[in-house]
């Protein structure tokens, strides 16, 4: 195999050469955006005020890390979110389990999974400040009710689409349903349950920072709203580019996960 | 010779809001231990169905099935089921798939180094060793079909159910699948019933076969199967000269259901 033909040598370096072009490319669009941006503002054909820009940014950035506040910041939502990310895992495939074993359950709960997976969620979040008070725990519910209902049916639709046969080879083994569910429904699952969190944390981060917005008196949401009211539009933007790359962040740890799961 | 497994009168039909499907009416047969009997039929008889009751997933509407001389409970374990497709889970490796129905069995997990022994024994007798640790999807078609036959012969069975086991496979195959499998059968003495719709496969597997009506299916003929033949494997059956009389004769039979 040391021996290469010359077709074979001409299609990888085609493939090298078309992957090249679309690294080189993504990077190209980022900093020439950043350029015209940082440019335009700099010659006052944008507002920076109200526009800010790259260079103004950055400074803000740096100036919260030298005053430590952006920690607070970041950390308060990053800990909502992964709070709220690890309850709504936990109890959606908790339910989605027992609506698996009980067909007449799941059937009777159906529409109102329906209807409360629809709802637009941001409209709870004032009930929850309401019955819960401003605190972290309605941002965590809060962050919980956007992504827990969908969770729970996607979840069970994987659970309940297993090969019927595969189950009937458990019970040719004299299993029972608990054996069906451990040996052949979740590990067959595997892949959806993943791809549900993938979908779920950052729905997670949607639903914190909705309930930062109206209940929180630090994170980035609040940040965000605050910085929005005062017209300081260098921490507004700093906070959607911190949230941008938090959400890529998370995204890349449960990928890392399911890495680590397909083995 | 004592017969181990009885069915008497069985009758199933199946229920759906459109109504109601007679599936089997009055069957009735035994089996002998170490028999082998085929069960042919037109498709969608009920023959599959047929199978379920006998293994307990199904409950008989009207009759009764005796096993060893005692009223056949679902629990039992005495009967082993092998499906149609092989059903071997990708995230297992072969051997984890091969002891899944000991570890059903286990209320904790952990075989005892008896079943070990036992598990890793029908690996090597079936060829299986060298892929203890392999996934399914690096075994071919043919060894496939052999684990799953090692993962339910480890639950000691009495009574082996093969439910049309080789269909889905290629012809080529086919036929050396179950060549194979029918002589490690025949060689244990096993007791088993196939199901098929593949005459030939019956022909040179059985030592009887029982032909099912259309639905709703009753016993329509029993042939008993008998080759003169020295060393009795299917593919030499598939050669004999009696073989051709013996797929005439069900042949018939079978159309004269149509």
């Amino acid at each position: 195999m040391n021996e290469m033909s010359s077709e074979q040598l001409r299609f990888l370096n085609q493939r090298k050469k078309h992957k090249r072009i679309v690294r080189v490319s993504r990077i190209a669009i980022l900093l020439s955006f950043l350029f015209i941006w940082e440019f335009t503002a700099n010659v006052g054909i944008i507002d920076s005020f109200i526009f800010s820009s790259p260079s103004k940014i950055a400074l803000c950035f740096w100036n919260m890390v030298l005053n430590r506040t952006i920690f607070l910041h970041v950390g308060v939502t990053l800990y909502e979110t992964i709070v709220s990310f690890l309850l709504v895992t936990f109890f959606s495939l908790l339910i989605a389990v027992l609506l698996w074993f009980s067909d007449k359950c799941s059937e009777i709960l159906d529409p109102y999974l329906v209807v409360l997976n629809s709802l637009p969620k941001s409209a709870l979040a004032p009930l929850l400040i309401v019955w819960l008070g401003a605190t972290k725990t309605t941002i965590i519910v809060a962050g919980m009710s956007v992504a827990i209902f969908g969770s729970i049916l996607s979840l069970y639709t994987s659970f309940s689409t297993v090969d019927p046969e595969e189950l009937q080879l458990i019970y040719t083994l004299h299993g029972n349903r608990a054996h069906a569910l451990t040996k052949v429904v979740l590990p067959s699952s595997v892949p959806s349950i993943i791809s549900t969190m993938k979908i779920n944390i950052g729905l997670c981060l949607v639903g914190v920072v909705i309930g930062e917005f109206l209940a929180a008196k630090n994170g980035l949401g609040y940040l965000i709203i605050y910085s929005s009211q005062v017209f300081k539009l260098d921490w507004l933007l700093m906070s959607i580019c911190l949230l941008c790359i938090m959400a890529i962040g998370l995204y890349a740890v449960i990928g890392l996960f399911e890495r680590k799961f397909q083995r | 010779m004592d017969s181990i497994l009885e069915l008497k009168h069985i009758s199933y039909s199946y229920h759906t809001p459109e109504g109601e499907t007679r599936a089997l009416s009055d069957i009735s047969f035994s089996l002998n231990n170490g028999e082998f009997l085929a069960i042919v039929g037109p498709s969608g008889c009920g023959k599959s169905t047929l199978l379920s009751i006998i293994c307990g997933l199904l409950d008989p509407e009207k009759g009764f099935i005796k096993l060893n001389g005692h009223y056949h409970q679902s629990a039992d374990n005495l009967i082993g089921y092998m499906l149609q497709h092989d059903h071997l889970f990708e995230w297992r490796t072969i051997y984890e798939n091969v002891i899944l129905g000991l570890e059903i069995q286990h209320k904790f997990p952990g075989l005892t180094e008896k079943e070990k022994c036992r598990a890793n024994e029908l690996l090597k007798a079936y060829g299986l060793d060298k892929f203890q640790k392999a996934r399914p999807s690096e075994l071919s078609g043919g060894m496939r079909q052999r684990a799953a036959l090692i993962r339910t012969l480890l639950m000691e069975p009495k009574v082996l159910l093969l439910d049309e086991p080789f269909s889905a496979l290629d012809y080529q195959t086919r036929l050396n699948v179950a060549d194979d499998i029918g002589q490690i059968l025949r060689r244990e003495k096993r007791t088993a019933i196939l199901v098929t719709h593949d005459l030939s496969e019956a022909i040179s597997l059985a030592d009887r076969i029982i032909i099912l009506s259309k639905r709703p299916a009753s016993i329509q003929e029993t042939i008993r199967i008998k080759f003169d033949l020295e060393n009795d494997t299917p593919m030499l059956r598939r050669n004999a000269p009696e073989f051709k009389n013996y797929f005439n004769l069900i042949w018939k039979e079978l159309n004269e259901n149509e």
